[in-house]
């Protein structure tokens, strides 16, 4: 029997509580790969240089704040500040990378491709070339304890990043649920042609589809950086392609299932790796998280490309 | 001045010409019906009069306004709504989020209009919850109707609505539009059952290959031996 099953409770609830960790984050960024599928039938792989881009504008926010020199509840302040410059940034970059790259590829608004491309298209986006060194995040003087419940125990920085990422879904699900815009939005990824016939401006909400998608990556990249404390210029690559796994997971194109498929990533992956580590002569450590995730990604898009989750035309956006 | 002017448009989709240079006009308060066989370019002329295709030549006046380049959000804004043949329900989203896209174009207050489409339609309310694809086709041509009606649109563009339809609901979705006259709207509609269009529209165009053959009141056409012996079923 392998060691890990006999390992404590309180090990697999701290395992548990760090996949909900990596799952909040896979699963803010898995909305900006789905969404934008929902509505372009395309795959938008520079959305992990979105996150990242954020995650550098929240980091420089942090340090023009005062970095380590705040304390106190002034860094509660200065997160917020960060999170908010660094969605701006991400959400100017996307707009520039739908304007750029993604409206040439489309037809006329008249003459959507909506019906045409039901299998993955790969749009030629060139992958940014960043060169970032690693720096590290402040401030320094974030509160580091932990709460307990029972057998869980999650830090405070767990807790903020968890609660933020729910929140930021939650206000998401109520703007694609609630408003006009979110109408707007559901209308064209059914059907973009019978949207315009509303008075829908196709063009312009898919700007606010790409808008929306990276908002929430700017959110995950301050929250990544708070989390690990160190960025660098190729920390897109690996979350990105997980969110997209998680997209894919959830069944591309659901919201509800971007959300769905990042926490059974995130548990997936950080559980599995603790099983896995159990095996004799093989010792891949960390590694096995990208063995899972690829693992899962290839078999679900093999086996199963509509995703994870009964899928319901009521529950796409 | 005709509130919808049609000159001379041509229209098609890649190397296809379906609507060869048509001219056609209709007047405020008009049921006007365009009949012809499948192929004819009837659904073509609507679609490309609403934007969602871009016509080839020719012109379209719409209230004394050029819209033959304007996109078809564009259109919509100017008061010409389209239900497309088909219906263009949106399957995932409620009846009542159907109707609310259909006065998308509006910020004011909705209550009376949605008044007025429960009255036409009274089953429409009684499944607001519903998503739109769980709807019998009679149900969805009644929620097109009843969504294009919430733009308050000063002409109405019809394709085909009675397609799929039983007797009974053809019956009913005829009396409606003429229903909708009487409150104040001008209808443009396209028919495969011409004599019911015929029945109902002040005047008639025979379109055939994408050329206007005939045109003249409904009256005329429904007695007209080559459009009796074409469309009617006779001879």
């Amino acid at each position: 029997m392998p060691v890990a099953l006999t390992l404590s409770v309180s090990f697999w609830s701290d395992q548990f509580v760090n996949g909900l960790t990596t799952g909040s984050l896979y699963a803010l960024i898995a909305l900006g790969y789905t969404m934008v599928y929902g509505v372009l039938k395309m795959i938008n792989f520079a959305h992990g240089e979105v996150f990242m881009l954020g995650s550098f504008a929240g980091y420089g926010a942090l340090v023009a704040m005062g970095g380590n020199e705040l304390s106190g509840p002034v860094i509660a302040l200065a997160i917020l500040g960060a999170i908010i410059v660094a969605m701006s940034a991400s959400v100017s970059a996307s707009v520039v990378i739908e304007r750029l790259a993604y409206r040439p590829l489309r037809g006329a608004p008249a003459s959507p491709p909506h019906q045409r491309h039901r299998r993955l298209h790969l749009p030629p986006v060139p992958r940014p070339r960043a060169d970032f060194r690693p720096r590290e995040v402040l401030p320094r003087h974030l509160p580091r304890g932990s709460l307990s419940a029972g057998p869980f125990e999650i830090t405070y920085i767990q807790l903020f990043l968890i609660a933020s990422s729910v929140a930021m879904m939650a206000l998401l699900y109520a703007i694609i649920q609630r408003t006009r815009l979110g109408r707007a939005i559901r209308a064209v990824a059914e059907n973009p042609t019978n949207a315009s016939l509303m008075g829908v401006d196709v063009n312009r909400t898919i700007v606010f589809v790409f808008i929306l998608g990276a908002a929430m990556a700017g959110v995950a990249g301050v929250l990544y950086g708070l989390f690990f404390q160190t960025i660098r210029g190729s920390m897109g690559f690996i979350p990105g392609i997980k969110a997209f796994t998680a997209a894919v997971l959830g069944g591309i194109g659901s919201i509800p299932g971007a959300m769905a498929g990042g926490y059974v990533l995130g548990l997936a992956e950080t559980v599995g790796r603790e099983l896995l580590n159990e095996l004799p002569g093989v010792n891949l450590g960390n590694q096995w998280r990208d063995v899972i995730a690829f693992t899962l990604l290839v078999t679900i898009l093999i086996f199963r490309p509509t995703g994870i989750f009964a899928q319901r035309s009521t529950t796409r956006a | 001045m005709p509130l919808l002017d049609v000159r001379d448009l041509r229209a098609g989709y890649g190397a296809i010409l379906a609507v060869k240079g048509i001219s056609l006009h209709v007047d405020e308060g008009e049921i006007v019906t365009l009949i012809g066989s499948n192929g004819a370019g009837k659904s073509t002329t609507l679609r490309a009069i609403s934007g969602v295709i871009r016509p080839r030549g020719g012109q379209v006046t719409f209230d004394g306004q050029r819209i033959d380049r304007l996109q078809p959000h564009a259109i919509v804004r100017l008061g010409l709504s389209h239900v497309p043949e088909g219906r263009g329900i949106f399957h995932s989203l409620s009846v009542y989020e159907n109707l609310l896209m259909g006065a998308y174009t509006r910020g004011d207050d909705l209550h009376d209009d949605l008044e007025r489409v429960y009255r036409l339609f009274p089953r429409l309310k009684e499944r607001l919850r519903q998503p739109g694809g769980t709807l019998s086709g009679g149900e969805q041509q009644m929620l097109a109707i009843g969504r294009a009606l919430m733009a308050r649109p000063r002409l109405l563009l019809l394709d085909e609505p009675s397609m799929g339809l039983s007797p009974v609901l053809v019956e009913t979705i005829f009396e409606t539009i003429q229903a909708i006259r009487r409150e104040g709207a001008t209808v443009l509609l396209v028919e495969q059952n011409a004599l019911m269009a015929l029945e109902i529209a002040d005047r008639a165009y025979v379109l055939e290959s994408g050329e206007i053959t005939l045109a003249g009141t409904g009256a005329e056409l429904a007695r007209d031996d080559s459009v009796r012996r074409a469309y009617l079923g006779e001879g």
